[in-house]
């Protein structure tokens, strides 16, 4: 099952702080949308007006066609997978699974295989009889996703839900994620701060900051072309040029006043926005690329971040000649 | 020898509290008409005379019935009323527990005097019933403690996530907070079932014709120190001692 989600300009205020500020979004049905931002962005709070275990201030929320003011989250066609996994520990993993379906009414032992089916589908198949202390933090995330699951939501809200974990498991869940999205079709609403985790998934992301929103698009967009020097920034690094009346600090160039962002991997000797020559003032190897700091011969204050192919022989002291390959210009 | 010297002294202190128990248990087989020294053999008639008196053996029912009523409705009560108080905001919550945890500072003198009084007012007649509803006020406040310090975050996610995936409030109190404390809720309830089945100030002063068992003990001591009230006493020992080693075995032990 699945479900489009409409916010139509909600608002949420806590006494005098507002958490959210006139907010609209429309989410397809079938789409992992992934709410991207700072902590205290309003993402969070955000994720729960959908969820409803919060009623917004100001505001509609619909999901598919029935407005959801007033209706408990146990009502609602959506749940939830929370950051802590929040598992009932006193129960197997698959009473914890089939607890959704217990509380609509279904028989035990269609339950049952209903559980096992799911745990099978996140990769813990045989294991319903296990407890939740006898796995480790990876698997208690499968779990509560096969439980958030189990009860074929029309939108399953994800709140951080690979922020415990390390690096390397992170990448591989982003993966598994984003496989069984494909494969339930259900709409999912991800909430996360890392960014790159959210282009990893994500068929669009909601760049979020202060309570609105920055950006909405999908990731390529997002990062190639944000529509705000915030989602510029929070997106990945970013090379900023202020540009008046034609001129960059570097020279003329053919764009309106503002600021010039260029992304490092952008800046290279086949760059068609022609910077010039730049003096190399720091290197280091990467690993994927080289990070060099490098200066403009016309505008030695000017520092430039640039990331060259790691093939390439970088000394300091040498001189490169540059020009951005792709670029954005935004006024604030 | 500092080492000596400190289990010299976990001897005496033990020595201190339980040689006292120890004389009681001991003189409760004593083969004479006294419980005093000396000793002079041991015979197991006091503890038949004792089972066999029907009016004891009715105190002891009434002492267990009593203490597993009134403490199974201080715990409901207490339990409900920390999850209220440490899952919803409420204007003057501090108040509210302080009020709650304030009976524990009273004396059960007091509060029985207290009891006594509105009873006789409204005219309620004096029974188990009486004795049982102060030993929920007296228990209450204990109770509630206890539930109360042993809910944290964890427990609240669980119960978000039950009302997520569907399940009505009662469900969540029954499926998941009340297993979830399940610890601290048998450590309430076996704390409160000793209370009652040791108290006697309340019991003396709110029962009439149906009595407890301390309050029979204590009518049988007015006639006179006897072998028997020594081994009604040990038998009251061994059931506080077993409820106490009970709550330790699986309550406690279970802890990680």
């Amino acid at each position: 099952m699945t479900a489009a989600v409409s916010i139509q300009t909600v608002s949420q205020r806590y006494g005098t702080a507002t958490a959210l500020d006139r907010v609209s979004l429309e989410i397809e049905a079938g789409e992992l949308v992934v709410l991207l931002g700072p902590s205290g962005c309003g993402k969070t709070t955000l994720l729960n007006l959908i969820g409803g275990f919060t009623e917004p201030t100001a505001g509609t929320i619909l999901i598919g066609t029935r407005d959801m003011a007033g209706v408990a989250p146990k009502d609602r066609p959506t749940t939830t997978v929370f950051q802590d996994y929040a598992l009932f520990p006193h129960m197997t993993l698959r009473e914890n699974v089939g607890f959704g379906l217990r509380m609509r009414g279904v028989q035990k032992a269609k339950r049952s295989a209903k559980a096992d089916a799911m745990l099978a589908l996140v990769g813990l198949e045989g294991r319903g009889d296990r407890r939740p202390h006898e796995l480790s933090g990876g698997q208690r995330q499968r779990v509560a996703l096969a439980r958030a699951l189990a009860v074929e939501p029309e939108v399953l809200l994800l709140d951080e839900p690979l922020g415990a974990l390390d690096l390397k498991l992170r990448r591989q869940m982003q993966d598994e994620l984003k496989g069984i999205q494909r494969r339930v079709g259900t709409t999912f609403v991800h909430v996360t701060h890392d960014q790159e985790e959210a282009m990893a998934i994500a068929d669009r992301i909601v760049v979020m900051n202060a309570g609105r929103i920055e950006d909405f698009g999908p990731p390529r967009q997002v990062y190639l072309h944000p529509k705000t020097l915030f989602t510029a920034g929070f997106m990945g690094e970013v090379n900023r040029i202020p540009v008046r009346d034609g001129q960059a600090p570097f020279g003329p160039v053919p764009l309106p006043d503002g600021t010039l962002c260029i992304r490092p991997e952008a800046l290279s000797a086949r760059g068609l926005l022609h910077i010039g020559l730049c003096k190399i003032e720091e290197a280091a190897f990467f690993g994927t690329h080289i990070r060099a700091h490098v200066s403009p011969l016309t505008a030695p204050d000017l520092r430039l971040v640039v990331h060259l192919p790691q093939s390439q022989t970088v000394e300091v002291g040498g001189v490169l000649d540059l020009g951005a390959e792709s670029h954005v210009v935004l006024t604030e | 020898m500092i080492r000596l010297l400190s289990w010299a002294y976990l001897a005496a202190a033990f020595t201190f509290v339980y040689l006292p128990v120890a004389v009681l248990v001991v003189f409760s087989f004593q083969d004479g008409r006294l419980p005093v020294p000396p000793f002079k053999g041991v015979t197991l008639q006091w503890y038949a005379q004792v089972l066999g008196n029907d009016d004891l053996t009715a105190a002891l029912l009434n002492s267990l019935l009593v203490a597993v009523v009134s403490s199974l409705i201080a715990l409901t009560l207490g339990f409900l009323a920390a999850h209220a108080l440490a899952r919803v905001r409420l204007p003057g919550s501090a108040l509210m527990r302080g009020v709650l945890i304030a009976p524990m500072t009273v004396s059960t003198l007091i509060i029985a005097l207290g009891l006594l009084n509105i009873f006789t007012l409204t005219g309620i007649r004096l029974s188990l019933w009486t004795t049982g509803i102060a030993h929920v006020v007296i228990n209450l406040p204990l109770c509630f403690a206890i539930t109360y310090a042993a809910m944290g975050d964890h427990q609240r996610n669980a119960e978000r996530a039950a009302r997520d995936l569907g399940a009505a409030e009662w469900k969540v109190l029954t499926l998941i907070s009340a297993p979830m404390l399940a610890a601290p809720l048998a450590a309430a309830f076996f704390l409160s079932v000793t209370f009652s089945w040791d108290e006697f100030i309340i019991a003396f002063l709110l029962t009439r014709f149906d009595v407890t068992l301390p309050v029979e003990i204590w009518s049988m001591l007015k006639s006179g120190l006897s072998p028997a009230t020594n081994a009604v006493g040990s038998l009251v020992f061994l059931v506080s001692v077993t409820l106490v080693i009970l709550l330790e075995l699986t309550v406690f032990r279970k802890r990680p």
